[in-house]
């Protein structure tokens, strides 16, 4: 079949799309809410983006890597219910960095386990984190039953209000995040990572170690949901054992507004970066537009259902024409 | 060497059975008593029944391939039970009108998905799940938060209660529904294309079959039998509430796995489907015996999920 000019130009630059849609997203949420680029509304909101950010670049690399991720949700709950009960609202700041740091190594072995049945015993990713992610969420409730608990606020503050030459915190977190996307693409394993989401068996006999950089990848996406829960966490300040829920739906979303195929091999993370803040944005305007409470679920859906149609739509308008 | 294999579904149907045998040996079990065995046996597929129809529309989705899945099952549930029990009201005249309208609305939500599947190009786990999305919204701005209605005797009477020799009359609509099941996957032009399509779409297409329409038909069929899930778990339950629908949606796609149907299309069914939904079912009511707080429940079903899976769910190495 020949490719239209726009799925051409959609395969070379897959941000296209994804800045179009940041564009207009953010120039409609600018004219609703004209104080968007001071300092403290930008701060406010790049910190509520953060978590899905963290997460929606785990969930990006594991596409990336052909496969996906629907434990990530579960994940940043059992997070949020660990740090939650065991730092404690008067807690230390020691006991604090040590149970975070637990946190990360509690996501990077929820990943391994994803990584193990599907990498090793070659289990289908979408069932396998599936049914893992019941298991995630059980223990989330387990530890945390009820919602309660949380982080002391000079925590909460550090991470709500830390504003350095005008850009809040977040913005530090996800350049640093891009420096080091940039430097791993640049090695082996990175190429590694987008043979194996290409083409597994072309990747397996040229050499390639496909069950390992596939287990890698799940484990990646672990840490980044840990770290996306710790984000949550030091934003509410306080627990829930179902805070993640919502995240695995928008991680995808996300990942895949940024121009990332679920069939694998290509895409990155600024893709995703661009498509939790395109779905922050557009949650923004719906409640700047005043559009009546018991609708905004609905316009919010619509909206992201939309937005995901779009390049199909341009495509098939395209091949009609042509 | 030959290995010994058992087909999925006969294995769900065992672990269906030891697990029930099992349950017997609980403090609050059957014991050594018969009667109340039965009784306890024909409860426990009464209750399957809602998840098994539920996950049939969930069976044909997988079949079909290409990552097919339905992940707006649980919201569609919840829109046809509410929208049943406005609709009936109470009023046993009503019934069929609400049936003929959830699966009307049913099969609408699922056209758009098999559209958005088949013609867009989005991928089934995106699109459905969006579709959730959308579905969710569209039941705050149906309800803003509070339904009034009520089902309608004959409902209850129907779907509840025992019918003929004291079976219940949902496990008789489920025997008719799986009837017809069998007979549509294995009997007619439509099933004989989903499987063709789900082993391989390529060959399918240059083999003459309308992809497209029988993608988009599947995805449609999907969406009615979730309102005729909807229509039946608000009959048996007699209230509604916005969240109804949600505990289905991950057991209907389990049932399918746990029944053998492979996830990756072109081979399963709904017999397996069926057997899926008795072994969920018995675990959660298991547990809901032995007192298990909600967090252990999930877990469980999670384990067992992963390890019916890892039995036989298990794609091809690489070295073979």
């Amino acid at each position: 079949m020949k490719q239209s000019r726009w799925q051409q130009r959609t395969y070379r630059h897959p941000y296209l799309f994804a800045l179009i849609l940041l564009f207009v997203a953010f120039t409609v949420n600018l004219l609703l809410q004209p104080n968007l680029i001071e300092p403290t509304a930008l701060n406010r909101n790049m910190r509520v983006f953060l978590p899905l950010i963290l997460v929606a670049i785990g969930q990006a690399i594991v596409m990336i890597g052909g496969g996906i991720d629907i434990s990530v949700g579960s994940i940043v709950s059992v997070v949020n219910a660990l740090l939650a009960t065991q730092i404690g609202l008067s807690g230390d700041p020691a006991t604090a960095v040590l149970i975070m740091g637990v946190a990360l190594l509690v996501g990077m072995g929820a990943g391994a386990l994803n990584g193990l049945f599907i990498a090793y015993l070659r289990l289908q990713p979408i069932i396998t984190t599936f049914a893992t992610s019941f298991i995630y969420a059980g223990l989330a409730l387990f530890i945390l039953p009820n919602p309660g608990g949380g982080v002391p606020p000079q925590f909460t503050a550090l991470y709500r209000e830390t504003v350095v030459l005008w850009l809040p915190l977040a913005f530090y977190i996800i350049a640093a995040l891009l420096l080091a996307w940039a430097l791993v693409r640049r090695t082996r394993y990175g190429r590694y990572l987008y043979a194996v989401g290409g083409k597994a068996d072309a990747a397996y006999e040229t050499g390639v170690p496909v069950r390992a950089v596939q287990f890698s990848a799940y484990v990646i996406s672990g840490l980044m949901a840990a770290l996306g829960g710790i984000a949550m966490t030091l934003l509410t300040g306080s627990g829930n054992a179902q805070v993640g829920d919502p995240l695995t739906l928008s991680s995808i979303t996300a990942a895949v507004i940024g121009g990332t195929p679920l069939s694998g091999g290509a895409g990155g993370i600024a893709g995703p970066i661009i498509g939790a803040v395109i779905l922050g944005l557009i949650r923004n305007i719906i409640s700047f537009a005043n559009v009546a409470t018991w609708w905004q679920t609905f316009v919010n859906a619509a909206i992201i259902v939309l937005a995901l149609a779009m390049p199909g739509i341009i495509n098939l308008i395209r091949r009609r024409n042509a | 060497m030959k290995r010994l294999t058992i087909s999925p579904p006969l294995a769900a149907v065992l672990l269906a059975i030891v697990l029930f045998l099992l349950s017997g040996f609980l403090p609050n079990g059957f014991g050594g008593n018969l009667d109340v065995a039965a009784a306890q046996a024909v409860n426990i597929v009464r209750l399957s029944v809602f998840l098994g129809i539920i996950a049939a529309g969930q069976t044909l989705v997988i079949i079909s391939g290409n990552e097919g899945i339905d992940l707006s099952t649980g919201a569609v549930v919840t829109l046809t039970a509410i929208l049943t029990y406005t609709i009936v009201n109470g009023r046993n005249e009503q019934v069929l009108p609400a049936l003929l309208a959830v699966l009307i609305v049913g099969g609408m939500i699922g056209l758009i998905n098999g559209a958005g599947v088949a013609f867009l190009n989005i991928a089934p786990l995106v699109m459905t799940l969006g579709m959730a999305g959308v579905v969710s919204g569209l039941i705050l701005v149906i309800t803003q938060g509070n339904v009034s209605g009520a089902v309608a005797p004959i409902m209850t009477q129907l779907i509840a209660r025992p019918v003929f020799q004291g079976i219940p009359g949902a496990i008789l609509i489920w025997i008719v529904f799986a009837a017809l099941m069998w007979l549509l996957l294995e009997r007619t032009t439509y099933g004989r294309h989903l499987f063709a399509i789900g082993t391989n779409r390529t060959t399918a297409r240059l083999s003459g079959i309308r992809v497209t329409a029988t993608v988009i038909g599947t995805y449609a069929l999907s969406g009615m039998l979730a309102g005729l899930g909807g229509f039946l778990v608000v009959g048996n339950t007699g209230v509604v509430h916005i969240r109804i629908g949600d505990p289905f949606l991950f057991p209907s796609i389990a049932a399918v796995a746990v029944g053998g149907t492979l996830l990756t299309g072109g081979k399963g069914s709904y017999f397996g489907t069926m057997a899926g939904a008795l072994v969920l079912t018995l675990i959660t009511s298991l547990l809901t015996t032995m007192q298990m707080p909600e967090s252990v429940r999930r877990m469980v079903l999670g384990v067992t999920l992963l390890v019916m899976i890892s039995i036989y769910g298990r794609q091809r190495g690489f070295r073979q």
